[in-house]
């Protein structure tokens, strides 16, 4: 399967490129090539391919990349709508 | 359901290789805290009164648990022998992992947390570390059968690495808790890690750097491109690093999907049956007439399961839409209406409607929980979706369940 764009204009996912001290790690921990190298700092690519996962977010040693991480499954939402965030899981039995 | 662990407990001890000297002075060596593998956290806090690190070890040898024959023997180590994995599988592997594949006992498929070896590995050897489910062991194991590596397995529950990355059991904490409780700076003289790039929304590097020294080198994302990977850690082709979702990949997550939607849709199911049973006794059809049609009914619904649980996930990326309630309700149209054709010719056009969309309903819904299982949906997108999805799947599969016991009532 090559093209894993999902909806278009969702991802949460920004970068604030003056934070950015250009040490690629961000280009390392996504899954999905999303950030790039240009000119010395990191550029985001294709948004639309972001999944949301946080990687780069919580690899960013500048915080220079924010994004709402999640998991997207429709199980879970379903069931953040109806038993709230905290209560929330994806198993049928043995919360994961 | 904790069975395993619970064998695992109380179960023989972990006896020291011959040859291997216990060089501590007066610890015993099922004293050791730390160095050897925890049964998952909350599994051991069961054992109330004992200091946890310094708690008789698990039995790693013993028949019940699904780890033991994987086990060959110790290696030593600076803080005491540590476990070595087999690198090869057994029968037994492969019949644990076509359980969990089937979706039967997948969440207790554990290994205990704590540090492994592969091979012979010494203070210079590679640490990789991964988490506590067995098929996720497994797939590391395997792949390092000319390697000598320490393996750290961090409690994620037995849930694989980007699950519980994104769960937070994979996480920073656990990660610093697990290299200290297995003494990982007193085996190896190298401060290096490597962990799965999939880990990274979970762990931060950085983080993980202040608290112990030690740096995180993120590893492929694949556990059979290790090889090559540490072969030469510096150049990773872009492919190591994204995501992939094959057919073959695809095809692997179908008995799952089944044996998920399984439970709700028998339940759902019965609920109707019920109803369409009570309502076709009351009403004027004679009892062959109401049986065939709560067997249409039946066969719709199944049609739908199908199209949503198996058809959608093979044929994903040659489905129309990109929202997956939207595939499946395609997919869904398209399967009403072939068995429309084949299994249920002649029928009044309001009954095949009302089938029809008992069927998209299904498939649907279905389609969209397929979302949790690909490695490319993100939260918002889902929301996004299941904002008009579900209201959609509600109104179409009530409408065609009304026309349905409408049919069942006048037979």
């Amino acid at each position: 399967m090559r093209n894993m764009t999902y909806l278009p204009g969702v991802s949460t996912l920004t970068l604030d490129t003056s934070r950015c001290n250009g040490c690629r790690t961000c280009t390392l921990v996504c899954p999905h090539a999303v950030l790039k190298m240009a000119n010395g700092h990191a550029v985001i690519g294709n948004r639309d391919d972001c999944m949301e996962c946080g990687a780069c977010a919580l690899n960013c040693p500048q915080e220079a990349l924010r994004v709402t991480p999640g998991v997207g499954c429709a199980a879970y939402v379903l069931q953040t709508w109806f038993k709230g965030k905290e209560a929330a899981c994806c198993g049928e039995s043995g919360c994961c | 359901m904790k069975n395993d662990h619970k064998a695992a407990m109380s179960g023989e001890r972990l006896r020291l290789t011959p040859g291997i000297k216990d060089t501590r002075p007066h610890l015993p060596y099922r004293a050791v805290p730390g160095i050897l593998p925890e049964v998952p956290r909350e599994k051991t806090d069961a054992c109330c009164g004992t200091p946890s690190g310094l708690m008789t070890p698990p039995s790693l040898t013993s028949g019940d648990a699904p780890y033991g024959h994987c086990l060959q023997g110790h290696v030593p180590s600076p803080v005491g022998p540590v476990p070595r994995l087999s690198t090869r599988l057994t029968a037994r592997d492969y019949w644990g992992g076509l359980k969990v594949r089937l979706g039967l006992g997948r969440d207790r498929y554990a290994m205990p947390a704590g540090l492994y070896a592969v091979g012979r590995p010494g203070p210079r050897s590679p640490v990789l570390v991964t988490a506590n489910y067995k098929l996720t062991v497994d797939a590391l194991r395997t792949e390092l059968s000319t390697h000598d590596a320490w393996i750290l397995a961090l409690d994620t529950n037995g849930i694989n690495v980007w699950c519980a990355a994104g769960k937070g059991t994979f996480a920073t904490d656990e990660l610093v808790h697990r290299l200290k409780a297995s003494r990982l700076d007193q085996v190896v003289t190298h401060r290096k890690l490597v962990l799965p790039q999939l880990g990274a929304s979970g762990v931060a590097g950085h983080r993980v750097k202040q608290r112990t020294g030690f740096q995180v080198i993120w590893g492929p994302i694949r556990a059979r491109d290790l090889p090559a990977f540490l072969k030469n850690p510096q150049k990773t082709p872009p492919s190591m690093r994204r995501m992939s979702f094959t057919l073959k990949e695809r095809i692997t997550l179908v008995p799952v999907e089944i044996s998920a939607a399984f439970r709700p849709a028998a339940w759902s199911l019965g609920m109707a049956m019920l109803m369409a049973l009570l309502l076709g006794m009351a009403g004027p059809a004679p009892f062959k007439t109401v049986l065939h049609t709560m067997l249409l009914g039946v066969t719709a619904t199944v049609v739908g399961l199908l199209s949503g649980a198996v058809l959608t996930p093979i044929l994903l990326p040659w489905i129309p839409g990109r929202a997956f309630a939207l595939k499946g309700a395609f997919l869904g149209l398209a399967a009403a209406f072939i068995s429309l054709l084949a299994v249920y010719p002649d029928m009044t056009v309001e009954t095949s409607i009302a089938l029809t969309m008992m069927t998209i309903a299904t498939s649907s819904f279905l389609a969209m929980n397929f979302t949790g299982a690909t490695p490319f949906t993100s939260p918002s997108g889902v929301e996004r979706e299941m904002r008009w999805a579900i209201p959609a799947q509600a109104l179409v599969v009530t409408i065609g369940l009304i026309g349905w016991l409408q049919a069942v009532w006048a037979g």
